[in-house]
């Protein structure tokens, strides 16, 4: 097995007519070493479904080129199929199965004869929790239910340890189920598989993966480790009140936070007194825009919202609100 | 750890589970069944007690039950497979056909399993027909061999209108569409011989009526069912019945390929 499970370049796709072309991914380049667990972070529409869609063979990019677990995801597409597993963003079980005969489906779908399956389909219910509620229809499960038998279903054939591509596999989901859950993906990991995870959480890319890259309109922002990332960030934010709309919208620019109801803004900033008062004086010259203020510490949220700013010029996002 | 892994599975193995998984789920969905069984027993019981005093079939029949038997059996196919669309549908709609591609199951399997799963649907429908219809006083005369070819050209039928009812369902972009699309397959058996003789239809309309590809199928089972001479119209039906099953397979190949891609 190769050492580089996964490695993309320049893949771009666009979706809609030729009239109205969309950019969905604009050059998207990835490496993800064997083993381990990698984020994918991203808004809503940020194109990470689609990045798994193309990394697990179901649709081609427009341009650039991938390889997983070594082959080249369209001339290799067999190959690669049976390296993966997929568990994609919506549920892909049968809900007017029991999570019994979905296991058992899915298992003779891989070339496992009878008896093996409905063996395999047992391992599986035993790992993920879900014997009890083997012969109850999907229908009656529970949301966490339902993502652990999806999860169980992509592990039915799959060589491990193979490459994992798991879209979201957390949303939706309460505190707890979230955590039975990301249990369940550090055992994988644990097992020396590869898995690619997406998520809109950054406590969960926190949490799991060894790397994340911050995907924001179809390009990376910025790739790392998790303490890399935090570092890049400012560790605290200067909330605004300001006085008037004009001074609002000319600052918004800036800001990690908005709230135009309240015309209060938040910027980036170290928490230094020097610093802070550098920032007042620059933003403020007059000393008639800005009301009150108030400083927190940044949280994990500002983080993500400075990664994928709005207006951000993508790459050296994390290094703009340093120059403050 | 190799024992999990395991060598991809035949066309048949993949279609049989297929065809297995949607069997289980309609036998789980008992509401649409029991549906598509009752819908083509009532209209037979409608046709016979309301309609079938002032329609004029001619000597040749004993009675309206006689005649309108055949016809019944085409609208319950109609009915049975339009289902399939629906079921397909709702595969492509859901993360499900992602998985079954990512396992490289590919179209025609799935598309096979929901087409073999309606066939099992309508033998048990059509045979409800038969039933009631013997009870409301349909004698049937057919030969074994007769018995054969009824067999034989419904089978085609059903077969031919599922694999439609499936294309139709990855040609419509929700569920309730592809529910919509199949309506016209439920008519096609009205501008037919299926109810009333066509020379019974105005004028412009007999050109249509003798050609569309549900007479061939009417005639030859009312023909056969009765023992009466059917000639090569049997052999017209199964050829219409294949060309629409061909159509049907290379379309479907197509559109999932465009609906995947
Ligand atoms: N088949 C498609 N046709 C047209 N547009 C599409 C298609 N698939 C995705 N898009 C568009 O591509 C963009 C990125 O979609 P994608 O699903 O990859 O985002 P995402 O990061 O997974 O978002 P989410 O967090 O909401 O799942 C969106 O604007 C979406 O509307
Ligand atoms: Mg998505």
């Amino acid at each position: 097995m190769p050492d580089v499970m996964i490695e993309a370049h320049g893949l771009t796709k666009s979706y809609g007519r030729p009239s109205a072309r969309v950019r969905v991914l604009d050059g998207i380049g990835l490496r993800v070493a064997r083993a381990g667990v990698f984020a994918l972070l991203g808004p809503n529409g940020a194109g990470k479904t689609t990045t798994v869609r193309i990394l697990a063979t179901l649709t081609t990019a427009d341009a650039g080129t991938a390889r997983v677990a070594g082959y080249d995801v369209v001339a290799d597409r067999r190959r690669v199929r049976r390296a993966i597993s997929l568990t994609g963003q919506f549920a892909a079980v049968d809900e007017t199965l029991t999570g019994e005969e979905n296991l058992r489906m899915m298992a003779r779908l891989t070339g496992h004869s009878r008896a093996r399956s409905r063996q395999r389909a047992e391992e599986l219910l035993e790992r993920f929790g879900l014997t009890d509620a083997a012969r109850r229809l999907v229908r009656t499960y529970s949301g966490g239910m339902r993502r652990r038998l999806d999860l169980a279903a992509g592990l039915v054939g799959s060589p491990e340890p193979g490459v994992f591509f798991l879209d979201e596999p957390t949303t939706g989901l309460d505190p707890r189920s979230r955590r039975e859950l990301w249990q369940v993906v550090r055992d994988l990991a644990g097992r020396g598989a590869t898995v690619l995870l997406t998520t809109q959480y950054l406590e969960e890319a926190d949490q799991l993966a060894d790397r994340i890259a911050v995907l924001n309109k179809g390009r990376i922002a910025a790739e790392g480790t998790p303490e890399q990332l935090k570092s890049r960030v400012p560790g605290h934010r200067l909330d605004l009140v300001l006085t008037t709309r004009e001074a609002y919208l000319r600052l918004a620019a800036r800001a990690v936070h908005h709230s135009p109801g309240s015309l209060t803004l938040g910027l980036p900033t170290d928490g230094t007194a020097a610093q802070t008062r550098a920032l007042l004086d620059e933003i403020d010259p007059q000393r008639t825009d800005v009301d009150r203020f108030s400083l927190h510490s940044a949280t994990l949220d500002d983080v993500f919202l400075t990664l994928t700013a709005e207006n951000a010029e993508p790459a050296d996002t994390a290094e703009a609100p340093a120059r403050v | 750890m190799s024992d999990t892994t395991a060598s991809a599975p035949g066309f048949l193995t993949r279609a049989t589970v297929m065809t297995g998984r949607s069997l289980r789920i309609s036998r789980r969905n008992v509401d649409a069944v029991i549906t598509s069984m009752m819908l083509p027993v009532m209209l037979m019981l409608i046709f016979v007690y309301f309609f079938g005093g002032a329609i004029d079939t001619g000597s040749a029949y004993d009675s309206y039950v006689m005649y309108v038997v055949p016809g019944v059996l085409l609208l319950c196919a109609g009915f049975g497979s339009a289902t399939t669309a629906v079921a397909v549908s709702e595969d492509m709609k859901g993360g499900i056909i992602d998985r079954f591609r990512s396992l490289d199951i590919g179209g025609t399997p799935v598309l096979a399993g929901h087409v073999a799963a309606s066939v099992v649907r309508n033998l048990v429908s059509t045979t409800l027909v038969f039933g009631v219809a013997l009870l409301i006083g349909f004698r049937p005369a057919a030969t074994p061999g007769g018995w054969l070819a009824v067999t034989g050209v419904l089978l085609a039928y059903i077969t031919a209108l599922s694999w439609i009812s499936a294309a139709m369902g990855l040609l419509a972009r929700t569920p309730e569409a592809a529910g919509g699309f199949t309506f016209f397959m439920s008519f096609l058996p009205y501008p037919s011989s299926a109810f009333v003789p066509v020379d019974s239809m105005p004028g412009w309309l007999h050109g249509f009526a003798d050609h569309q590809p549900i007479t061939p199928a009417i005639e030859s089972i009312r023909g056969l069912l009765l023992d009466q001479p059917v000639g090569n119209t049997p052999w017209i039906a199964l050829a219409w019945a294949a060309g629409i099953l061909a159509v049907a397979v290379a379309a479907s190949g197509v559109l999932f390929r465009l609906r995947t891609r």
